[in-house]
């Protein structure tokens, strides 16, 4: 099952497909050596000696294995050979031509993010950050950085974003939503205090490990389960957030929660507002309603949509969350990429598309601007 | 307001045990003597904290002490203003966070009789929920069985987090049991707090644990259908308490979308999710946990696709809703009369059989 067949490249067809932004792209590496440049000799001895252990057993691949090789499409392997995601010329034949795809936002996946050693964390962190500098957006002024953070270490993730809050290659700032701590504790404040100097937004991605059981009720059997799970991080990472007062204390900060779906946010709302008009004098550092937050400072990227039969209910759901919080997103080259051809298959007024599709991209990524 | 059909069924009130003193005659002597000398206070847990604004509503607290400490109590404030005609008594008290498995059994034991002297003999409008020490399946299933003769009592009790995933297979013997002895499982929001109450750790605030129990019904409904509970038990009832209810259609839709991509994992899973949660699951009403505007409700009802899947609920003597104004204003009554008496009815085979 694991044959990799060659399909043929639809012809890029720009003129007639309308422009996207694409808030979720993931460029690999080949291997580790691939980071040895910006590595010290320590780092790379350390690696080959002791590898990279997160919270979680096994020395390589993820907690539950993934449905495919690379959790990758299996028509995304660059004929050269190597990993999906790995070659930028496959990637602008496949996808970024193909899609006419305007605007690419590079979230790096396996990149250092929440291994245990703290130190090594920020090398490689460190070290991703360099490398997409130069071997991604320095060869295709479409795609933008995000600066990879070591967030468990939130004082040097701060130093990591400050080095690059002049390079307008990065737009955004990365970490993953199976963290240790809810994101909003004091713990990754520092984060958020360079973010928000920098004019940066917090990008959240689905995945990581933090060493707490995916679900509150302990460990799920199946991959599955902790796909879907990673709705329920957010929505607890975004809770989190909101009752802390991070969104009080830093008034520019904006945050974009990044593949674990958004029609789980209006409900999450709504409950919100209820339950806190009722507790509300336990956070009298709150002055709004924890919906009006929500409402102005957070967007969704869109991949994997939602699929309701009857496809309109995603409106409804759409018109309750805002047409200006969606940032369009296929997850290339991950195998449930979503296609913008058919990504949003209710009826929508151009301006809305326009918004979805690309718009809101540029609302929110600094220096994106139409 | 929406008004409630002469004889609704409330699916969810909270009578409190009074105080430890209150279970020492239902328990035996060797767990009698271990709560003296070991100065064993209150199970209260943190679920709920006791003077906090959501645990007791204004109206409904009392002189001194626990609010909803009798039956008499209960009656007057829960009961009759509501034209209730039977309501399912949950009680909540701390036996699923003991970490030794001997001790919640005796209490689980001693919490089933209480209820039935102090409440299920006293108020003929009451049904239960059996009270199970979920840190031992073996002892869960002993205590199913041995309450389950009194047909008062229409449903296994379970707390939304636990140790682990409530599908997973060693929780199937309690299944089993429900099964064979027509009760509902009933999942309550609550925690054993053997796990950090959200997936990404120990939060700072009171608000954060509530908001979030209802992530935590999602991931056990992801886990019940995923491991194939239903598939094993066709006719169990799943009954999902003060969970809010909001979350369900979003959560369907993932939870299919993944199905489809990755249903090879799980094969015994025959049907879609959503066809699985209209036959087997159940959910009560407060907190209603919606948008402010009916229009939006209906949609989300809507979106629900089926009108039988919610049951009336006071949450009593929790703080949802003001006055008697526990349906949402402007629901048609068609509506509201199946969720106060033909989905409750539908959903506890049990209840209808101790009716006069």
């Amino acid at each position: 099952m694991n044959e990799v067949r060659t399909q043929p490249i639809p012809e890029a067809t720009v003129a007639s497909k309308v422009a996207v932004a694409d808030g979720d792209i993931h460029p690999a590496r080949q291997g580790p050596k691939d980071y040895h440049p910006w590595l010290s000799q320590r780092w790379q001895a350390h690696l080959d000696e002791y590898g990279s252990p997160a919270r979680q057993g096994w020395q390589v691949g993820p907690a539950y294995p993934k449905s495919q090789p690379n959790a990758s499409r299996r028509d995304a392997y660059p004929p050269e050979g190597g990993r999906p995601g790995s070659s930028l010329g496959f990637m602008q034949q496949q996808h970024l031509d193909t899609n006419n795809v305007a605007l690419g936002i590079l979230n790096p996946l396996g990149s250092g993010q929440g291994v245990q050693n703290p130190e090594l964390s920020a090398a490689l962190c460190h070290a991703t950050n360099e490398w997409q500098l130069a071997e991604w957006t320095s060869k295709d002024s479409r795609l933008r950085a995000s600066v990879v953070v070591p967030y468990e270490d939130a004082v040097a993730s701060a130093a990591e974003i400050r080095r690059y809050a002049g390079n307008p290659a990065f737009v955004q700032v990365l970490m993953l939503s199976r963290t240790a701590e809810p994101l909003g504790s004091r713990k990754y404040w520092p984060i958020y205090e360079a973010a928000a100097e920098a004019g940066m937004p917090v990008g959240v991605h689905a995945f990581g490990y933090g060493g707490n059981p995916v679900t509150p009720g302990g460990w799920p059997s199946y991959y599955i389960e902790e796909m879907t799970g990673h709705s329920q991080c957010q929505q607890a990472a975004l809770t989190s957030l909101i009752i802390e007062g991070v969104f009080e204390r830093w008034p520019t900060l904006k945050m974009v929660m990044i593949e674990a779906g958004f029609a789980w946010a209006p409900s999450l709302a709504w409950r919100l507002d209820k339950h806190w008009k009722t507790l509300r004098s336990e956070t009298p550092h709150l002055k709004r309603l924890p919906s009006a937050y929500m409402r102005e400072r957070v967007w969704w990227t869109t991949q994997p949509m939602e699929e309701p039969e009857p496809r309109a209910h995603l409106l409804d759901t759409i018109e309750w969350l805002g047409w200006d919080r969606l940032i369009f997103a296929t997850d290339y080259p991950h195998w449930d990429f979503d296609d913008p051809a058919h990504a949003l298959p209710v009826r929508a007024t151009e301006e809305q598309r326009r918004a979805f599709f690309l718009g809101n991209a540029r609302n929110v990524y600094r220096g994106c601007g139409a | 307001m929406s008004l409630l059909p002469a004889g609704a069924i409330d699916c969810d009130i909270h009578p409190s045990v009074p105080s430890v003193e209150a279970l020492m005659p239902y328990l035996e002597d060797h767990w009698r003597e271990q709560v003296i000398i070991r100065g064993i206070d209150e199970l209260n847990s943190i679920s709920y904290p006791l003077n906090s604004p959501l645990t007791c509503r204004a109206d409904w607290k009392a002189a001194s002490g626990r609010p909803a400490a009798s039956a008499e109590v209960v009656a007057r404030q829960a009961l009759d203003p509501f034209g209730t005609s039977i309501a399912i008594a949950n009680c909540l008290y701390g036996i699923q966070l003991l970490f030794s498995e001997d001790m919640a059994a005796a209490f689980a034991r001693a919490v089933n009789d209480w209820m039935v002297k102090e409440w299920l003999d006293k108020e003929p409008r009451l049904r239960a929920s059996i009270v199970v020490p979920t840190q031992n399946v073996e002892m869960a299933v002993d205590e199913i069985n041995r309450c389950a003769a009194d047909k008062r009592f229409v449903q296994i009790l379970l707390l939304v987090m636990g140790d682990t995933p409530l599908g997973r297979r060693h929780h199937w013997p309690i299944y089993a049991a429900a099964e064979k002895h027509g009760l509902a499982v009933g999942i309550h929001a609550g925690s054993a707090y053997h796990n950090p109450p959200t997936p990404v750790g120990w939060p700072s605030y009171y608000t954060e644990d509530y908001v979030g129990q209802a992530q935590a019904f999602q991931t056990q409904l992801t886990s019940m259908i995923c491991e194939g509970v239903f598939t094993k038990f066709p006719h169990l009832k799943v009954v999902l308490l003060e969970s809010g209810f909001t979350w369900l259609p979003a959560h369907l839709w993932r939870l299919t979308k993944y199905w489809r991509g990755l249903r090879m994992e799980i094969p015994w899973v025959d049907r879609a999710p959503g066809d699985i949660v209209r036959s087997n699951v159940r959910l009560s009403l407060q907190p209603v946990d919606g948008p402010p505007d009916l229009a939006s409700l209906m949609k989300l009802f809507d979106h629900m696709q089926s009108d039988e899947l919610l049951l009336f609920s006071t949450d009593y003597p929790h703080y949802q809703f003001d006055g008697t104004a526990a349906i949402p204003d402007g629901l048609p009554a068609e509506l509201v009369r199946k969720i106060a008496i033909d989905n409750p009815r539908a959903t506890y085979a049990r209840l209808m059989e101790t009716v006069g």
